[in-house]
């Protein structure tokens, strides 16, 4: 019964949608006075509660271990522990797609509850246009990818899930990345809304701009959390492996960090408007260009689940008509949208436009490096693009970035000059060529990219906290601090990369228990193997014992060979030990007739520093979007304890 | 600057950014792409000695033999033609690796035809045959059937 309430909700929430697409529609082409938003609110919001309860019930039939639900049955299983068969429900490709239009049914949702800002005009469109997404990722589910299909006879046990998922990280990561990747379509359905009813300006910047950053949060985290998870769970001790899958996160990520920038422009110069609005649509396109490589089985990985190819097919056309439909009316449209205010080309505006011109040529690199094997393959050459070509093309890149976004937030409006930008930009100038000298010094066959990494880190780190030199604190934006948080981020992370690159050092040797070896810093011991089992894995692991220098304070480490009973699944788990300046990461292989056993052992010096910087960009926003929302909430307070404020007319205000 | 040569020179900015990413693109992909060979293809093209490259076949059952350091193997790589590649690895082999089951690796061919493998490739589970490699299988069964 359970799964059948689940398919009945997600008809009843397809219905909504195509009510909602209709509602909406009228009332953006009804007269400005006889718009009544309240029905398509409504729905709007019937819509999302719909496509939560359809995913609260697949949830149900995965806690329940339904084995009568197919998907149950090929992704779950009875013995596993209650976490991962609540996790498993989004483990795999039916219940991930659900939760796809169930995060975008909600944020639809919470559009139609809080967005007060927004043209009433533009918020029907938007909300029609939000609903037009949904309707096709419904048609997806129901005809293409129904989660809620029965087996009949049901089997007696499960297939288990994928053991690389079983982890806690599993839990969260999706969900997060999901309301990042989806939360973006908010952007794409107010940048349609907008180009429908020709209202592009400063209000529907301020008004876009919370929801743009919400989205960014959660990417920010999402990607964060999972370069986390690949670098303790699939035990190659790297963070980033420029996977097609991490690239289809990274891409709709970069074109949301320029967006976020240029809606800045737009709220508070009015600059940009043409090129914010594409910048949106762009945005959601990488989201759902992701989601077809994600999902259509083009790609193979621990992310891809589809092997259909019908499915490949059917995202394929929805992305095709939404993007193709979204990039016509940006063509018609927008000789109609008016330019905005102009600015000095070195002011802060033009520091914005290159940082949104950067972030673009990221954008475009990763773009092409994603696809190109693809497309190759199409014409019958096989091969594969790696960190090689994504390194050394987007690196440089990356860090003209990070240098000029130090400089960004010194800069005035409007117009500036280069002295007085080279006066405020000399102590970071300073601390950046006194890094390169010590990086230089140090770690002198580092490389390029984390030599320049290490020079320009402290400099930029030095350069975002700049803006709040001789500033009253307490009186400083709450969202003045978000940008300053989330730059400083940016600046640690880069330093982690840098620093755990350069200094990175590695041991692999066998070992017979009793035995000692070296890396880095530390004097590891190999103590003995023993067997260990789990709820539903069995594993050999080894007992190491690290000491600093050889007489520092004895630190445990347990790596494990395990193996898994359903699936049937070896898997190697890493044992990582934080001291406050890096990693200590060890792995088990395999045992000889000589009784040795493989260890791998890394030493990775402030690798900790690229997540913590990853954390703190995304504080940063979380504070900017505080800010943004108090500083709204406030506004309106005063606007509604002084009733007849707003009621004065145009005149009238001229006259006061 | 008036408004009409600003949207002007955004546009120049923003088709300048885009032709320079698809340049960079296309020159980093020319010299870091690597390309895929399976015995068979080592045969037929040559050894590629410029750049890196990966490597697809099945591990030849009994061909694992381990080095006195313990943490180095050579292994065989076959296909369906008679070729074969002589790889050298150092390093932890994946779960998933083993004699009979299929391989792919990412290294360099030195002069004498030895192909020396910086990564084995993972594979996620007992069942999953890489792309390539049923690619590659197919191809060669057209081979002999032609």
């Amino acid at each position: 019964m359970i799964a059948e309430g689940g398919l009945a909700a997600l008809w009843l929430a397809a219905a909504m949608s195509l009510l909602q697409l209709y509602l909406g529609a009228a009332a953006a082409r009804a007269s400005a006075e006889a718009i009544d938003l309240r029905p398509v609110c409504v729905v709007a919001v019937a819509q999302g509660t719909l496509a939560a309860i359809a995913f609260g019930l697949l949830i149900l039939c995965f806690l329940r271990t339904d084995l009568s639900v197919a998907l149950v049955a090929a992704n779950s299983h009875s013995a596993k522990p209650w976490l991962y068969k609540f996790a498993g429900a989004w483990g795999n490709h039916e219940g991930s797609m659900l939760l796809w239009v169930t995060v975008m049914a909600v944020a639809g949702a919470a559009v139609a509850l809080f967005e007060r800002r927004l043209a009433t005009r533009t918020l029907s469109a938007t909300l029609a246009a939000q609903a037009a997404i949904g309707l096709g990722f419904y048609g997806f589910l129901l005809f293409a990818s129904n989660p809620f299909n029965r087996l009949n006879p049901a089997p007696v046990e499960g297939n288990g899930l994928n053991p690389l998922l079983q982890d806690p990280g599993l839990a969260f990561h999706p969900p997060t990345l999901y309301f990042g990747y989806v939360g973006i379509s908010i952007a794409f359905s107010f940048a349609v809304g907008a180009l429908l009813t020709r209202d592009v300006g400063p209000v529907f910047a301020r008004a876009m701009r919370p929801w743009v950053l919400a989205a960014w949060i959660f990417l920010t985290i999402g990607i964060t959390a999972g370069s986390y998870w690949a670098y303790y769970e699939l035990g190659w001790g790297g963070w980033w492996f420029w996977d097609p899958v991490e690239n289809a996160s990274l891409m709709p990520w970069l074109a949301a960090t320029a967006l976020l920038h240029s809606v800045t422009v737009l709220a508070t110069r009015d600059g940009l408007r043409a090129w914010t609005i594409m910048l949106a649509v762009v945005a959601f396109s990488m989201s759902m260009i992701g989601t077809f490589l994600v999902r259509s089985g083009i790609l193979t990985s621990v992310h891809a689940f589809a092997v259909d190819p019908r499915r490949g097919a059917f995202i394929l056309g929805l992305l095709v008509i939404y993007i193709g439909g979204a990039l016509t009316l940006y063509a018609l449209r927008v000789s109609t949208v008016k330019e905005g205010s102009r600015f000095d080309l070195f002011s802060r505006e033009g520091a914005l436009v290159v940082n949104n011109l950067l972030l673009s040529v990221i954008l475009g690199v990763v773009f092409v490096g994603t696809l190109y094997p693809l497309i190759t393959e199409a014409l019958g050459a096989k091969i594969s693009v790696g960190p090689p070509y994504f390194n050394q093309a987007a690196g440089p890149v990356a860090l003209l970035l990070a240098a000029i976004m130090g400089m960004g937030p010194l800069m005035r409006w409007r117009r500036d000059s280069v002295r007085a930008l080279l006066n405020r930009y000399a102590v970071p100038i300073l601390i950046s060529a006194a890094s390169l000298l010590l990086a230089v010094l140090f770690a002198p066959d580092a490389g390029v990219l984390p030599l320049v990494g290490l020079a320009l880190a402290p400099g930029v780190a030095a350069a975002s906290v700049a803006p709040m030199w001789k500033r009253n604190l307490r009186r400083t934006p709450l969202f003045t601090w978000g940008m300053v948080i989330a730059h400083l981020g940016v600046a640690v992370s880069l330093g982690g990369m840098a620093a755990s690159t350069a200094f990175n050092k590695e041991t692999l040797t066998a070992l017979r228990p009793g035995q000692t070896t070296h890396v880095g810093p530390f004097e590891v011991r190999f103590e003995s193997v023993a067997p260990v089992a789990g709820p539903n894995w069995t594993a050999m692991e080894a007992r190491l014992t690290a000491r600093r220098n050889g007489t520092g304070a004895p630190v445990a480490l347990a790596p494990q060979s395990r193996m898994f009973s359903a699936p049937p699944t070896p898997t190697t788990e890493a044992s990582i030990r934080t001291f406050i300046d890096g990693q200590l990461y060890t792995n088990v292989g395999e045992s000889d007739e000589m009784g040795r056993w493989q260890i791998r052992l890394w030493w990775k010096p402030m690798v900790t520093l690229i997540w913590l910087g990853g954390a703190l960009i995304a504080f940063g926003g979380v504070l900017s979007l505080l800010g943004r929302v108090l500083r709204e909430r406030k506004a309106a307070g005063g606007r509604a304890r002084a009733p007849g404020a707003d009621a004065i007319p145009a005149g009238g205000e001229a006259l006061a | 600057m008036k408004p009409k040569n600003q949207r002007l020179v955004l546009l120049v900015a923003a088709i300048v950014a885009v032709i320079g990413a698809v340049l960079l693109a296309m020159s980093g992909l020319r010299d870091r792409a690597s390309f895929f060979y399976a015995p068979g293809d080592v045969a037929q093209k040559g050894l590629p000695l410029d750049r890196a490259v990966r490597i697809g076949g099945m591990v030849r059952p009994g061909s694992i033999v381990r080095h006195a350091d313990g943490v180095t193997i050579d292994f065989v790589v076959t296909d369906d033609t008679p070729n074969v590649i002589n790889v050298t690895y150092r390093g932890i082999t994946p779960d998933l690796f083993r004699e009979g089951s299929g391989v792919i690796a990412e290294g360099r061919f030195q002069p004498d035809g030895r192909f020396i493998a910086t990564e084995i490739l993972a594979k996620h589970d007992e069942n999953y045959v890489p792309p390539v490699m049923r690619q590659a299988r197919g191809q060669h069964e057209t081979d002999t059937l032609r």
